[in-house]
């Protein structure tokens, strides 16, 4: 168990290194001029440019570029922004924690809507109750996103608002430190917009698991030793039917981590998929870089940590 | 009077493509304490007629009656069933990988069935556990009872199934072919110990398999299944000595013979019927070298036939028309071995 850990940690390792090699070369291993000339601005003389390549230590080697800026993020710093000339670690401490609301309380959300309904429907296949879920679950996968997220905002937000029940703001963020009320108030759409369309998902995936462990021979000697239906469903099926749902929570908590875009987009919410939009549009490499990085970072370690939970749960992995 | 009593069991199945007669009335009984071995092909019945008696087959549709110490189960509801199950009826599988479950310890999943039944606290019903698992002959079973199912080879795996299956000392145990998955030497190992146990424990058995020779080593009385419905019932010896139907003659005849007798084997002609319509003549008619009119009235009930009683065969022949047209083969010789030890 010990050595899967350690093991897996290693591999962690090395593929953020590999991650951060390939960024670092897509993103700066061009010419260096252009890229001091992008970064002293437009109106900047060879003079200001060749400064701006001392600052940005174009000066050095490829490989002495690609170690500094790997200490760098070591340190947990990702270096200056083209546009401000500001350091983007305050960007990402300020757009983080907008990203991480958003994600933590809509992963609760969607796993509040998505399990039960799951298992009711997997327990009663084919019955009306099986057809309604089904029906839910279709409805919220075929709305796109910025649909779902406007519907909400125009009856929660413009409809309510008209009749003089402005209990839900349009858009913006509110540091839980700061106003813990405001906070949800301003995250509660944007929960339910991401929410939604992600328990959809899960309300198939949780039902198709557990129609296919429910079918099982130990779920059958389970009932041949007298459990009661409760006990047969939950201790011995739900258990066994974690598997695929751990996976795919790894995965979607790994990808919204690195910025909800389009539910960021709607909801005025100033989070990672914001500044990287925003990055991209004013050609900022050191901003789109640094996302990158964090986004893929996220991934890797949420696989790491659905590896490791594979383990606990799975005494079959530990010997792996 | 028998423990447990099976009359016209008839059990269906609904299903998209038309509804599956599966048991078109069945009908057997074990005795306290005794062996009943349950034969047949794959698809005629026998897994389904006990799955069935017990509540474990989904979505099937159940008449007749099964009285086992003098309540019948067809007639009970679900939570009833729960409370024998485990605890006066124990079942045993074919594959003993997939039937544990792969994430608990098995000391856990054999405590399970105490603190289920008999309210017994975890820590004394893993002590019983660790005793259980001793009995039934795994080493070390202080260590093993923390191990995961998957850390026993197949036969371990058949032995804490068994653990299980006698946690709380049940009345009867269905075995559902226990030794089918397992290699042959193990089979014999894993026989021998559901025979012992069964002496220990006074524990009546109900043994189905596809295997004559397993019937013929363990078990006291036989049935015979074919098409959803018994062919043929008799105490062992007189199945093996004096079979009166054609079909467990062909069975017999179908047996290859490992010493003495050359020559061809004989299997039985034809395939089994379709059980996707209830079946209005002899289910083995169309494959019987001996057919006549009368098998395609109806099916024929079971009657008396032979020199030993309680012998019956659901066959129009005369009924003192038994044994083999061959000389005694193999599984003849088996019983006369066994009967010798």
């Amino acid at each position: 168990m010990i050595r899967l850990i350690v093991r897996r940690l290693l591999y962690l390792v090395i593929v953020l290194v590999i991650i951060t090699f390939l960024t670092y070369v897509v993103f700066f291993a061009g010419n260096p001029n252009n890229l001091a000339a992008r970064f002293a601005g437009r109106d900047a003389g060879p003079a200001e440019i060749r400064d701006a390549a001392i600052r940005l230590g174009l000066n050095h080697g490829f490989w002495y570029q690609y170690w500094h800026y790997l200490v760098g993020l070591l340190h947990g710093n990702f270096g200056l922004d083209f546009q401000n000339a500001v350091s983007i670690n305050s960007e990402i401490a300020r757009a983080f924690p907008v990203t991480a609301s958003l994600v933590v309380g809509s992963v609760i959300l969607w796993l509040l809507i998505g399990i039960p309904i799951g298992i009711m429907s997997a327990t009663h296949p084919r019955t009306l109750r099986d057809r309604a879920s089904t029906t839910f679950a279709l409805t919220f996968l075929s709305v796109p996103n910025f649909v779902l997220g406007l519907l909400l905002l125009l009856v929660f937000y413009y409809y309510l608002t008209r009749a003089g029940l402005s209990w839900f703001p349009a858009a913006g963020y509110v540091p839980l430190t700061q106003s813990p009320v405001q906070w949800l108030v301003h995250m509660i759409l944007p929960w339910i917009s991401l929410a939604l369309i992600q328990a959809a998902i899960y309300t198939r995936l949780i039902r198709g698991s557990l129609l296919d462990v429910l079918g099982e021979d130990f779920i059958r000697t389970a009932r041949a030793k007298g459990l009661s239906r409760r006990t047969v469903i939950y201790k011995h099926g739900v258990r066994a039917a974690l598997t695929p749902v751990i996976t795919q929570l790894g995965i979607d908590i790994g990808t919204l981590l690195a910025g909800a875009f389009v539910t960021e987009k709607v909801f005025g919410l100033t989070g990672l998929g914001q500044l990287a939009l925003n990055a991209i549009g004013n050609e900022d490499l050191p901003v789109v870089a640094a996302v990158v990085v964090l986004a893929a970072s996220f991934i890797v370690i949420m696989n790491t940590v659905v590896d490791i939970l594979y383990a606990v749960l799975d005494p079959r992995v530990r010997l792996a | 009077m028998a423990l447990l009593e099976v009359r016209d069991l008839r059990v269906s199945f609904d299903t998209d493509d038309g509804t599956v007669y599966a048991v078109q009335g069945m009908s057997f009984s074990v005795g306290a304490g005794q062996t009943l071995g349950i034969v047949g092909e794959s698809g005629s019945g026998k897994s389904v007629t006990t799955q069935a008696i017990m509540g474990l087959a989904p979505g099937a549709k159940i008449s007749g009656e099964a009285v086992l110490d003098g309540a019948d189960l067809i007639s009970m509801s679900e939570d009833e069933l729960q409370r024998i199950r485990g605890r006066k009826v124990s079942l045993i599988f074919q594959d003993p990988l997939t039937s544990l479950h792969p994430l608990y310890r098995v000391g856990h999943q054999i405590a399970e069935v105490m603190e289920t039944h008999g309210k017994v606290a975890r820590k004394e019903a893993i002590r019983r556990a660790v005793d259980l698992l001793g009995r039934v002959g795994i080493p070390e079973p202080d260590k093993r009872v923390r191990d995961y199912p998957h850390q026993f080879s197949g036969g371990m795996r058949q032995r804490v199934m068994i653990a299980m299956a006698l946690a709380y000392e049940p009345m009867l145990i269905i075995a559902d072919e226990p030794t089918t998955a397992l290699d042959v030497t193990v089979q014999a190992q894993i026989l021998e110990l559901l025979g012992r146990m069964q002496q220990d424990f006074g524990t009546a058995v109900i043994l189905i398999t596809h295997d004559l020779g397993v019937v013929a080593d363990v078990a006291d009385d036989v049935v015979i299944m074919y098409g959803g419905r018994p062919m043929e019932r008799a105490d062992v010896r007189s199945v093996f000595v004096e079979p009166h139907h054609p079909y467990t003659q062909g069975l017999l005849e179908s047996i290859p013979s490992y010493s003495g007798r050359t020559g061809r084997l004989k299997p039985i002609q034809g395939y089994p019927p379709s059980l996707m319509r209830m079946i209005e003549q002899c289910p083995f008619a169309p494959r019987c070298a001996q057919v006549r009119d009368a098998c395609r009235v109806a099916p024929p009930p079971l009657k008396p036939v032979g020199s030993s009683p309680g012998h019956l065969s659901a066959c129009v022949l005369d009924a003192n028309r038994v044994g083999l047209a061959s000389e005694p083969d193999e599984a003849g010789r088996a019983v006369g071995a066994a009967e010798e030890r």
